[in-house]
Formats: C-alpha cells, structure tokens, sequence
C-alpha cells in the first residue's frame, strides 16, 4: 500500500491492521512519534491525519491511503523550526521529552483550527497528552505564546 | 572517636543501595584516587586532564556520567566544567562515558548517614566522610537521591580549571610566555596580544603535561553561566523529535523482542504458545525468568504475538488481596518490628497522661511509577562479553547483572547509557536490562531490543512503599504540646538491596525520612519507624520516605494546630526553630499573603517537608465547587543552597508539585489475585493539563550546602493539598488517593 507521509509517499508492504504508530517507527523509521500506552490514553503518538491530531496508536494503516499523514518531523526541523516549536524552546518546556512530540502536534491541532485559544481551549484540546514530568505550565506558556507570534504573522 | 569507629562499623541503608562503613578498609585506600578511564581511550596526541575532560585535535568531549532521566544534568554537568575551562555550548559534544569507579557519587554517601541535615556535630560530620570515604573505595556511581547537583558541583568545576590551567601550561611552553601572561575565552588560550590558540590546537602538546592539580575556582561573582537561565542542551532535539531514547535505537542486525512475565512474579506453570509462534514476523519465543519472550521482525508483531501466548501462571509469593497487605501494615506497629526510634524529645506518654488526646491514622498505597518511555533495552552477547544499549542510573551495577548472566566479567560488558523518557526511580531497577541479556544469550552475536508493553511495564513495576502512621497528641494553653508519631511501611531500600545482591542491615532511613527530622521543637515529640516484612516488592519512587512519611507528619501536624486552635502557618513558624527552614517558612507565608481573605468555600493549606537537606514549604489554595474540588494555585518554596539554572530549577519544581499533587490524588496499585489490577494509564494517570492549577515557585539560597531540586518539591504537595481541602470543606483526608473519599474537578 502507499502512505503520503510529511508529502512524501511511501511504499508499504505490511498487515494492514498495523497500527500507524508501528508503521512509522519501524517500517518508515520516523522515530519522533512515540510509543506510550497503546491506547490512546498518553497521546506520546499524536500525528495529523488530514489536518486533524489523531492518536496514530488506534490508526490502522490500511485506513489510511489517500489520507495526508504528518509527524512531528513533518511540522519542522531543528534547522527550520515551527513557531509552536520555536515557543516550546524559548519557554524551556522539555524535561525528559518523551511526550514533546505529542504535545507539539496536539497543539499545532489546536492553533491551525483557532488562533487565539484561551486557557479553558487548551484544557480542552491538550488533556489527553500526559507528561509524567510535569511542564504543563510550561506547555501552556508556550501555547499562547505560539499564538501571539502566529497572529503577528 | 570511639562512637564514630562504633557506628562505622555497622552496615546502614542509603536509600537504594547498602554500603558497609568503610573504616576497616583504611585510610590509605580511601586517598588512592581511581585511575582515569579516559586515559585508556587516548591516541597519541590527544589529552585528558581528568575522567571528564578529553581533548582532542578536532573535537572536545565532556563527560556528564550522571543519567539524564529528565531533569536535565546533562546540561547542568557540562555547564560546570564550561564554566571553568571556558567553552561556550556548542563548542563541545557531551557523553555519559563509560561505567568506572572514578566516577563515584561524593554526595549519596553523606546523605546516608541517619543524622539531620542541619546536625553539625561531631558525630554526624565523621559519619558523613565515612560514608563518603565509603561511596568512593567501592566505585558507587550512582544517579538518585537528588544528588547529581550536590556530587557535581565542585568536583566538575575543579575539572574544568584543571583541564584550563593545563592548556595554559601548554600554550606558555610552546609561545615562552609566562603563564600569568595569559588567559582562556570561548574554547582558546589567549595570547597577550590578543592571537588564540584554540584547545584543540593544544592538545598534543598539553597531553605530554602532568596536568597542573593546585587550581583556584572562580569567584561567582565572575561567572557566567552559573546562576543564570541557560537554554538547555537537550532542548532543540526534545522539541523537534529528533532527540533518541533508547526505545529509538536500531543496531545493525537487531531483532525485536516482547515479553511475557508471570504478574504475580513466580513462575510459569504451563503455556500454550503455538498461536504466537505462528503469527507473521515472529521467529522463535524463547524462555526467561518467569516468563517468554517472543523475537520477531518488528516491535508491533512480537508485542501483538507476545499477548496471543496462553499462561498457568503460579501463584503470587505476597498476599493476593489488598486486605492482606493492609492487614499486615497494620499489625507492624509493635516491638518486633522498631526498625528504629528516631526521634525522642521530652516524654510525649507523659505530657498526654491527663488531657484529651487526639487520634488519627494515615495511610498510603502502593504507586506505580510508569515514566512515559517504556522500559527498554538493547543488549547483544558474544564469546567477547556483552554490549548494553539503555538509560540506567546504576551503570556499574548494569554490568555487574549483565556479566552474570552473559557469564563474562563485568569490565567485559560495555555499557551506553541513554537519554531517558522519564524514570522517577523506575530506571534503578534491572528487569528490561536482565531479560533482554537473558534473550540475548541464547542468541549469541544477535543484538535484541526488548520493548515492553505499556501493560507489562505496569505489572512489574515496583511500586512505592505502602504504610501508614498512627499519631496521637496533645495541646496545651492553645499550643501543640506533644506528638508520638509512629510509622510502618513496608522497605522499599531492603526490597531494593535484596535485587542488587547486597546486604541490608541496620535501620532504612527512609521510612521515617522527612518526619522524624522535622524542624519543629515540639515540647514532646517521639517518632518512631516499624519495617513492615516484604509484601509486594517495592522500589524507590520519586522522593522516596518522604513521599509517604512527609504526608503522614503534615497531616496529622495540621489537624493537632487544628486542635490546639492555633494557625496553621503561625503555629509552625513559632515551632520552627531552625533559621533556614523558618526562613522557608517566612517566604511562603509572605508570598502566598497568607492570612488574606478568601471566599466562603474557598481554602488554603500548608505543609513543610525536609528531604534529600531541602527544606521545601507549599502553600496550596482549593475551591470547593459543586462539583468537587479545584486547585486553583500552588506556592513553592524551597532553599537549595544555590540554584544552578533559574529555569530548570522552575520547571524541576513545577512538575515536582504536578507529580506530588496527581499521584495524591488519584493513584494507587491495588492487588487482587496477586495481579496489579490497573494496567494503563486509565487507571492510573497522574495529573493533566485541565487540572494543573498556576504554580508560583521561588528558590532561596541561605543554605550552607548546595543541593538538588528533583524530588524536595513531591513530599509536601499532599499533606498542603489535603490541608487545604480541610480549609475549604472541613473535610480530613488521611488515606491516599485522594479521590476515594472527595471528587476532584
């Protein structure tokens, strides 16, 4: 099968209920999105499908051709940084990082459908990605600081 | 010196690791310094001034050998030794290096010791350089007890200006020009007319040099990175994904592997694998301790093949039902089981002869400790020894379990460490480690990855220790007059030490930590700690003692001020003796405007706890909504001496609070049929952003020794919460979670 992923298509051969999750990581060796529960409860496996923040755990890839697959390594580089990335690193947000990719993703979500999220949008929208660490006060800094930059253009 | 050489000679408990005194080993010995590691990996013309500086004619590498498991020492390591040697980030690579006892931990040694951290006196400071002494003739490496900062911060500054002043040394003999003529900037000796000479350049020349030993530090005032918000490390490849763990690493001609472990920790009855055997992908499913293992071609087929496996497992070693275990706690508290009387000021039995006594009982349950990456490893066995790929903060006892099951000697496993996702005392343990060599060694010259799954991972957790505390106490002229507090916990160091092979005499420190030191001059105070025998194996998690003794003394604390009808923050500000942690105490009051009005269902709460030396105050504000309980606003004080990064130490102390505050609230590990009945994070999550209330954090620095900030948040985050609860509803919690008794919003 094909997957479009980050706009480059990729030619698959594998069962197509694998969850997407597996299918990055080990067949297309995206290593960004990240394994945590397996069942959408840590959101560490967060990618857009179509534009929309899916758990890519509970994706299966044979639902998935045709569909415009993103990660985290699609939304920006270290040479060439997203502006929710650029915030998640002036506002320090990381600890150990694992669940970073998810959160950035979930919150790129949040930013492309609204600009200008209050604190109970992020509640709604950011609740489902754990952080063992703890920097969600950092994650929600950086948010609104990702927004005010994105509307200043 | 009799009492010193008395106390030396028994064994004690550090937490996690038993060490025996170290006197009858000799002083001599203890002096020797350990040989350099570095020295052995050098080519001609290339230098290393000590185990942590390497120079060489094109690169600079920075050996930072405490594990990174999120709290960022990478950075903080390598900022120590740039500070001194005059390198700017990105001049340099780091590396956790290899496993060597150069490296021992100068700091978990004097934290071991059972004197307070403001004792001063005699027998407290020989015990401490006894245990240090200790630490270092056994090579103890080791990451934990919030000691990295604390172990670093002099020895790594001292080795960056040794590495500096040797350079210089170089530089002077090569141009003829005075040492004193001279100076170093960003990576280079500066001449007096301004050419450079850059470190690398420098090398060959430094590297035929005894490196110059009697070096100055620099003044604080001089520094530049110390002190001052620094943009971590680590920072650019954890925002962009491109930083690996070792869940990401693929070595050449690895095969994937996923378990299957007993739940009850015994043994496998019968199995029936053939399902899994036949599945896609999957090559062989091999025996290990308790369990199988399944190899296959990706880590999704043996996960998936691994689950499609039919078990008899036998029956669990502890008791099946939590009924047991509570049942077992509780019957601890008596002369048998003193694992040791801490504290025994005035005579509280006395004082509570003739006047109305207040009761009450704590508990606290078994937690899971779960960091987000799962556990993981990659080991690969050979007639050479093995090579282990992994995040540990144990190395040397990584290649201690490694060679005795590879049956190689344990210099003849060489071991990588990685950045961790996370570990709050889960990566002290060696099970993703063991298993995967047991793989490994039946299937010699084959690198195996071992992922577990989330699922496994929680069933062979080793959770935090379960216990409780009975309190009584009495009141006097509207002032807490006595206290006899007793507390019994099963010991997660002697679980521990029994995993690591060592022996584990004389009292855990641990379960009484952060109670029985408490800085309150009490009239009648007595604390006493009971070890409740193995139930369920258990681990150090995040904080350790306190995390369940600091809950069980602010508690009850709170409710005898209560008693007394005094306030909660005056009564322990004029308890509170000790300068610095009054101090604390001061701070948070003032910053918190403590005593301002709040509304009617609106309530505040308190709570200081002493652990790992830092004095850490927390004031918690709640509102009592109709439906259930919001945290509206977290103060955090603590003093540590100096604090190294303002903004790590920010975040450190934030996600302290959220650790210390989610796990109160609602998780636990329950047994039922000796199997852990929550096996994901449904069922055990922590705190999430929508609960997460602003948190206001200042770090003072009056204290004499400088400290770590990773675990002091976590042991007061309960008790302020569960105080301020009772501010705002009347309502006592004395049992963890939380959530059992009142609904969180």
């Amino acid at each position: 099968m094909q997957l479009t992923i980050n706009n480059k298509i990729y030619d698959v051969d594998i069962e197509p209920d694998t969850p997407l999750l597996w299918v990055l990581r080990d067949e297309i060796g995206l290593k960004g999105t990240k394994y945590g529960c397996g069942i959408a409860q840590c959101g560490a496996c967060t990618v857009h499908v179509d534009g929309e923040a899916q758990r890519s755990c509970q994706l299966e890839v044979g639902d998935l051709e045709g569909s415009a697959i993103t990660t985290i390594e699609g939304v920006g580089t270290p040479e060439a940084l997203s502006a929710v990335q650029q915030a998640w690193i002036t506002h320090q947000v990381a600890q150990c990082g694992y669940c970073q990719s998810g959160q950035i993703m979930q919150a790129t979500a949040l930013l492309m459908e609204n600009n200008a999220p209050t604190d109970e949008d992020i509640d709604d929208s950011m609740s489902g990605n754990l952080c063992r660490c703890g920097t969600y006060p950092r994650i929600r800094a950086a948010i609104h600081d990702a927004a005010t930059k994105l509307q200043e253009g | 010196m009799g009492r010193a050489k008395t106390i030396a000679r028994r064994t004690f408990l550090i937490g996690s690791v038993a060490i025996a005194g170290g006197v009858a080993f000799g002083v001599y010995k203890v002096k020797t310094p350990h040989d350099n590691p570095l020295a052995d990996t050098l080519e001609p013309g290339q230098a290393t001034f000590n185990p942590f500086v390497k120079i060489t004619s094109d690169s600079i590498t920075l050996i930072t050998p405490h594990a990174d498991i999120g709290q960022g020492v990478v950075h903080m390591q390598a900022a120590l030794i740039a500070e001194e040697l005059d390198l700017e980030f990105g001049q340099f690579e780091t590396s956790f290096g290899s496993p060597d006892a150069a490296y021992f931990n100068t700091a978990l040694g004097a934290e071991a010791v059972p004197f307070a951290s403001f004792d001063e006196g005699f027998a407290a400071r020989t015990m401490r350089t006894v245990a240090t002494s200790a630490f270092k003739l056994l090579g103890v490496m080791g990451t934990g007890g919030s000691s990295s900062v604390p172990d670093q911060y002099e020895k790594l500054r001292r080795a960056g200006a040794i590495a500096r002043e040797t350079l210089k040394l170089a530089a002077s003999k090569e141009a003829d020009i005075p040492v004193s003529q001279l100076s170093t900037k960003n990576g280079a000796v500066v001449f007096p007319d301004g050419s450079l000479r850059t470190y690398q350049d420098l090398a060959a020349s430094a590297a035929k040099l005894t490196p110059v030993s009697d070096v100055t530090l620099r003044d604080p005032s001089t520094w530049r990175l110390i002190g001052k918000p620094m943009k971590r490390d680590d920072i650019l490849g954890k925002s962009t994904g491109t930083q690996t763990y070792t869940i990401d690493l693929e070595i050449e001609g690895m095969v994937h592997a996923a378990i299957r472990i007993n739940p009850r920790r015994a043994e496998v009855l019968e199995y029936d694998a053939s399902e899994a055997e036949a599945m896609p992908g999957v090559s062989r499913v091999l025996p290990v301790t308790n369990g199988l293992a399944v190899i296959a071609n990706s880590t999704w087929r043996a996960i998936n093949a691994a689950n499609q496996i039919n078990f008899d497992w036998a029956e669990a070693p502890y008791p099946a039902e939590m009924d047991a275990h509570w049942a077992e706690v509780a019957a601890s508290f008596m002369e048998d089981r003193l694992d040791q009387e801490w504290r025994s000021d005035g005579d509280p039995d006395a004082a509570m002869e003739s006047t109305e006594v207040l009761t009450a009982e704590y508990r606290a349950p078994y937690v899971a400790h779960q960091p987000l990456e799962p556990l993981a490893a990659i080991v690969r066995v050979d007639n050479e020894g093995a090579e282990v790929w992994a995040g540990h903060q144990l190395p040397r006892f990584v290649q201690q379990k490694v060679a005795a099951i590879a049956g190689c000697e344990p210099d003849q496993v060489t071991f990588h460490n990685q950045y961790s996702g996370g570990s709050f005392g889960h990566r002290l343990e060696f099970d993703n480690i063991t298993l995967t060599t047991e793989i490994a060694t039946q299937m010699p010259g084959v690198p195996v990855k071992l992922t577990f799954s989330r699922e496994e991972d929680f069933a062979q957790d080793y959770p935090r220790q379960i216990g409780m505390s009975r309190s009584s106490g009495s009141v006097k002229d509207g002032k807490v007059d006595s206290w006899s507090l007793d507390i019994a916990t099963v010991s997660a160091a002697r679980s521990q030490s029994a995993r690591l092979g060592l022996p584990a005499a004389g009292p855990d420190t641990q379960i009484a930590a952060g109670a029985w030191s408490m800085p309150y001059a009490i009239p009648h105070l007595r604390v006493r700690a009971y070890a409740v025998p193995e139930l369920a194996p258990t681990s150090s998690w995040r904080s350790v003692g306190a995390s369940t003794a600091g809950f069980f003394a602010e508690g009850y604390l709170d409710e005898l001020i209560h008693f007394a009808g005094a306030d909660p923050m005056e009564e322990r500000l004029r308890l509170c003796t000790n300068p610095i942690h009054r101090q604390v105490l001061e701070t948070i009051a003032e910053m918190s405007n403590w005593g301002s009005d709040l509304s009617e269902n609106q309530g505040r709460g308190v709570a200081m706890v002493e652990s790992f030396g830092v004095p850490t105050a927390e004031v918690v504000e709640v509102t009592n909504t109709e439906d259930g309980i919001k945290i509206d606003r977290v103060y955090i004080v603590a003093d540590v001496g100096r604090v190294i990064d303002p903004v790590n130490f920010e975040n450190l102390m934030q996600g302290g609070v959220i650790w210390g505050l989610g796990h109160a609230i609602n998780s636990e590990i329950t047994y039922s049929d000796g199997i852990a009945e929550q096996t994901n994070y449904d069922a055990a999550e922590g705190m999430r952003l929508y609960q997460t209330p602003e948190i206001i954090v200042k770090g003072l620095e009056n204290a004499e020794k400088i400290r770590g900030i990773g675990e002091p948040p976590v042991p007061p985050a309960a008790p302020a919460l569960a105080n301020a609860i009772f501010a705002a509803t009347g309502q006592r919690l004395r049992e963890m979670p939380f959530n059992k008794h009142i609904d969180f919003v």
